[in-house]
Order: structure tokens, then sequence, then C-alpha cells
């Protein structure tokens, strides 16, 4: 068995398509509790490697283990028991289109625990809707009806169905507009300390990155070049990684942290002053 | 064997509400068990001690949360986390009604279906004849601007629909063809008449069958494939894409489709006539005696020159039915991927249907015009 301090550890892996090959001897290891986030240029393979993790994506070589069970050694599907400590949301939600919000929310705990009975199912999935930041009317609409924002909630929703250890989370924000994308941010944040889980987070949103994630890990030439917090990396001379951070948005993203952490310091000190 | 949520009730002394104690673990995989003996707990619960629980998920937090609601009680011994999901949970809970769709009982609720199905199957007729109309003015734009017309999509689509079909179509042909006349064989033999198995197969196949089960398949191969691909373009929003480039998609998908069925129909309906009569040539050279070749030019003799062109006269229209219905089909479809499974259902089902009423009215038809 793994490490119980590491749910996610992927050592040596090899994807290739073809004569393209997208990741070479590539590592990563995720500490429980922490939000990592996944960045790289387009194309650099950040959702092949999260696929290649929930065994969507059977890689070349390397190995892969996530919450002390070998996913690349599972011979088929049902070798993988640990699918309900995990929860995956998909860039475009993946909802599936001919249940309502609520009963897409109900399929893993329908699949998974089907001695809970009918009201505590409908209760569970309310609930878990209401905690995704959607209104309670939306439990009963198709994701045909829902904006695109709102698919991603439904989706998280269904990610959080049977309260996993693990969540992954495929570009959440992409395509949000900034309130809606800062919203959900902190909807992640809370829900990751309410419910302690370790989030595996893919994302280009440098918002995202500087507000929520402990850690970040930048693919690039096909392994992970560097993992560690945004200071951290700063400091490193790898120049995709000093061109991504202080570029032009970049800086802009720095420049809002800075502001926003003036800003309740501002009025912490202003609280403290009342007193 | 998983451990279970457990539970105890002691009622308090002094005849107030009882103290609801749990024990175990409080997660998903334990709290079905004992959800059904929770919601019916008769005395009135005043204190829920959940000092016991090991674990708690916020299916145990919902849980405790709900009793404490429904009977006013106040929770004891929660850890750190536990109080933060049970607070989470109801700062969620709290200002949201509950949503349930109403449904009414059978009795309202079949007519109601009845209704439904009667109004949309008359929208349903509406739109066809409506969406033939868009057909028609398409086809007459193209007619004035000949540059806007898509020729290779045309000859992409007669491939698919004629070209890939040719085998299928000489098999089923083939087959059929030596069925009429095998089996008209052994009836006519009573009266001593064998030889009219080779008018049997020439009029039949030329007249009604080959132009007819030739809509059948190519309803089934291709109706079907002009529903479920432009139901999936409608739903990728492929279609609002082209609208908004400035592609008509009535010219792009539709046109092509439509003429190209209804230029392979006839093709193919001929081609199925003729093999049609070489099965029948082929087993009457067999099990009756008669030489293949005598039987191919005896059809010359036996067959008037008028059941070819009642053939194909009918397959224009044939596949004018079968490709208006595969593309009015799809591009109906939206909302779901269920859709696209219903309307290309409903795309064969309706084609094959009306292929096969329209048939009996030429039937009739050219009959009565002195075509018999």
């Amino acid at each position: 068995m793994g490490d119980p301090a590491f749910p996610i550890r992927v050592r040596g892996l090899r994807t290739a398509f073809g004569s393209h090959v997208i990741h070479d001897g590539l590592d990563l290891e995720v500490r429980k509790g922490e939000i990592i986030g996944v960045v790289g240029g387009s194309g650099t393979g950040k959702s092949v490697l999260m696929r290649a993790i929930i065994g969507l994506q059977v890689p070349d070589a390397g190995e892969v283990e996530v919450l002390g069970q070998s996913i690349t050694d599972a011979v088929d599907d049902d070798d993988i028991d640990i699918r309900s400590r995990w929860g995956v949301l998909f860039q475009g939600g993946a909802l599936f289109s001919t249940l309502t919000v609520a009963e897409n929310v109900e399929v893993p705990l329908r699949e998974f625990y089907p001695e809970i009975t009918d009201e505590l199912r409908h209760e569970i999935a309310r609930y878990k809707v209401l905690l995704s930041g959607l209104p309670a009317e939306a439990t009963a609409k198709f994701p045909s009806e829902l904006s695109g924002g709102m698919k991603k909630r439904a989706g998280l929703a269904r990610a959080l169905a049977l309260d996993p250890e693990l969540l992954f989370l495929d570009e959440p924000t992409a395509g949000l507009d900034p309130i809606g994308a800062a919203a959900f941010d902190q909807l992640i944040l809370q829900l990751q300390q309410t419910l302690d889980l370790t989030v595996f987070l893919i994302t280009h949103d440098l918002d995202t990155l500087y507000e929520i994630c402990d850690r970040v890990a930048v693919l690039a030439d096909r392994k992970v070049i560097a993992v560690g917090t945004i200071p951290e990396l700063l400091a490193t001379d790898h120049p995709w990684i000093q061109e991504y951070f202080n570029g032009p948005r970049g800086r802009a993203a720095q420049d809002a942290k800075a502001r926003h952490a003036q800003a309740g310091n501002r009025l912490a000190v202003a609280q403290e002053d009342e007193a | 064997m998983r451990a279970l949520t457990q539970f105890q009730i002691t009622p308090a002394p002094d005849g107030g509400g009882a103290t609801l104690a749990f024990s175990g673990p409080m997660t998903v995989a334990s709290v079905g068990h004992v959800d059904a003996q929770l919601r019916h707990i008769d005395d009135t619960v005043a204190v829920i001690d959940v000092s016991g629980v090991a674990v708690m998920d916020t299916v145990g937090a919902w849980t405790v949360w709900r009793l404490s609601r429904d009977h006013g009680a106040s929770i004891t011994g929660c850890g750190d986390s536990a109080q933060k999901l049970i607070d989470a949970i109801s700062r969620a809970d709290a200002n949201a009604h509950s949503v349930r769709p109403e449904r009414l009982p059978l009795l309202q609720r079949v007519p109601d279906k009845v209704g439904e199905v009667m109004i949309d199957l008359g929208h349903g007729i509406v739109q066809v004849i409506g969406f033939l109309g868009q057909v028609v003015l398409s086809a007459g734009t193209l007619i004035r601007h000949p540059s806007r017309f898509r020729g290779k999509a045309l000859v992409h689509q007669m491939e698919l629909v004629g070209v890939n079909a040719l085998a299928i179509i000489a098999l089923m042909s083939f087959l059929v063809g030596i069925v009429i006349a095998q089996q008209g064989s052994v009836q006519l033999r009573q009266f001593g008449a064998e030889i009219y198995t080779v008018n049997l197969v020439g009029r039949l196949t030329l007249r009604e069958l080959g132009v007819l089960m030739t809509a059948i398949m190519v309803a089934g191969r291709s109706g079907s494939a002009f529903a479920a691909q432009i139901g999936t373009m409608k739903l990728t929003e492929e279609v609002d894409a082209m609208r908004t480039i400035g592609v008509s998609p009535m010219e792009a998908l539709v046109v092509p489709r439509i003429l190209a069925t209804m230029l392979m129909l006839p093709l193919l309906g001929f081609y199925s006539s003729f093999l049609g009569i070489v099965g029948g040539a082929f087993i009457s050279s067999l099990a009756l005696g008669i030489p293949f070749f005598t039987f191919l030019s005896r059809i010359q003799e036996v067959v008037p020159l008028h059941d070819v062109w009642v053939g194909l006269a009918k397959a224009p229209v044939f596949g004018l039915i079968v490709a208006l219905s595969g593309c009015y089909q799809g591009m109906q479809v939206k909302n779901n991927a269920e859709e696209v499974g219903a309307r290309t259902t409903a795309a064969v089902v309706i084609a094959i249907f009306m292929v096969i009423v329209l048939d009996a009215f030429f039937a009739v038809f050219f009959t009565e015009i002195g075509w018999g």
C-alpha cells in the first residue's frame, strides 16, 4: 500500500499518440489535503495527465497510484474500486443530458449505495446542488436548460455526490465571467476546507492559481518541470515559468492578489482600531 | 463487512424529549441502512448526541441536521469538523424551499398525454409542409444562383446513398427474386402454368418490389443517417455556426441530401429490379428447367414497357419522402442525446410508412389510367 500522505503518485509516466509523445518520464506527487494547480501551455497534456490518473487513458509506461491503489496495474475497469472515493468535473460538465440535475447527482449514489432510500437520496442530491451554489429550482432542470456556469456547478455537485476524498477539476473556471469565476474559486476553497478534500486542479486561470492553490505543478517539455508555491516557482529561472507568471496577465493577477491582501489588512486594522 | 451507523434513543426521565445518541461512522456508506428507521421515530427528540460518531461526512451531517430541524432538537457532542459540515449544510438548506415536480394522477395523466400527442401530430404535419416549402424555396434560390450550389456535397451524398448501397441492394434483390420465382412456380404448377413465373417475376419486380424494397432499404440506411447526422450537428451547435457564417443549412445540408436521394433512388430501383429478375432466372434455370437466357428474353416479351415507367416514376417521390423525413427529423433535434435516437427512429418509421401508403395510392392510380 502507498503512503497515505500522498493520495496521487505518478512515476515515470509516458504517454504518446502514435509518434507524438505527450509525456516522457513525468513524475508528480500530490499531498493530502492540498489544492494543487496544474498549468502548462496548450497541448502539454494537462487533461491527458488527468485522464491517465483516473484510468481513462492507458499510459505507455510508468506507474500511477491513487489512494494507495495502482491504476496502471488494473487489468479491467472492475479492478479500480476506489471510484467511489474520487469525484471528477470534466471541462464541459459532462452531465447526462437525458437526466435532470438532481438525477445526475443521484447516479453515483444509486450506483455505489443502492441501500439508500429514495427519500434520503433526493435530499442528498438537493443539498449537494445547494452546496454547489445553484438555486433549489435548478434541481428539476435538464442540462440543456442551464447556462455554462450552471452546468459547471451541477457537474461539481455530481463530482461531490459521494463525499470523495479526491476531487479532479478540469478547467473549472474557463468560460465563466470574472465574478462567477471568483465565486467558483471561493466555492472550491470553502468546500475543500469544509470537506477536507485533496484537489487536483487544471487551470489556465492565473487568478485561480493565486487565490486558492497551495502548490502549482508546471507541465512543459513533456515533464513536470517544477512543483511548488508560486514564490518558489518565481525563484526558478525556467523561461516558460518566468514568462507565464511575469507576463502581462501574470503581473495583473499578482497585483490583484496584492491589492486583495492589502485591502484585507486595512480592514483588519480598521476593525482593530474600532475595537 | 463495513461498519454501520448505530443509534439509541433514551427517553428523558421527566417525560420531556428523548435523547438520540449516534455511534459508529456516519458516512454515505453507513447511514443508508438506518435512514428508514430514523424517519419513523415516534418520540420527540430534544437532544441529538453525536459524541460517539467516529467519522462524519456531509450525508451524516445532513441526517443529523434534518433530524434536528424536524424535531426541533439541539445537537451536542460535535467535533470541529462535524460542526463545520453541519453549518455548511444548514446554510445551504436555509431559504431554499423544496422543489419536486408535481405529478398528475393516472386518470388525468393518460388523457393529458394523448392530447399532447395529438396536438404534436397536428403541429408536426404543418411543420413538415413548412419544411418542404423551405426546401423548395432553397432549391429555387439555387436555380437562380447556380454558383451557390454545392456540387461536391451532392456527389458525396450520391456516393453514400447510391454507390455504397449497391452490394446490399444486390444481395437483397437477388434473394427476393429467387423467393418469388420459387414460391410462385409452386403455386402456378397446380394449374400447369409454370411458364407464367416469368411474367410474375418480371412484372412484380419492375413495377412494385424493386423500387419499394430499395426505398425501404435506403430509408434504413440513409434516412436514419441523415437524421442522426443533422441531429448531432444541431446538438453541437454546428448548424447554428453555419447560419452565423452565412451558410444556409438548407442549402448546404438538406438540398444536397434530398437531391442525391431523389437522383439515386430511380437508379437503385431499376438496378434492384434487374437483379431480382436475374435471381428469378437463376432459380428457374435450376429448378424449373427454363434456361437462364430464355427467361431473360421472355421478360422482354411479357413485361410491357409501361411497367418500367411506373417503377421509375415512383422512385423519385419515394426518394423525396425518405430524405425529407430524415432531414426534417434531424433539424428538429434539440436538448439531448436521447432526442437524436428518438428522431432517427421516427425518421425511418415515418418514411417507410409513407412510402407504403403512397405505393398503394400509385398502384390504384396507374391501373386507373390504363397502365395496368
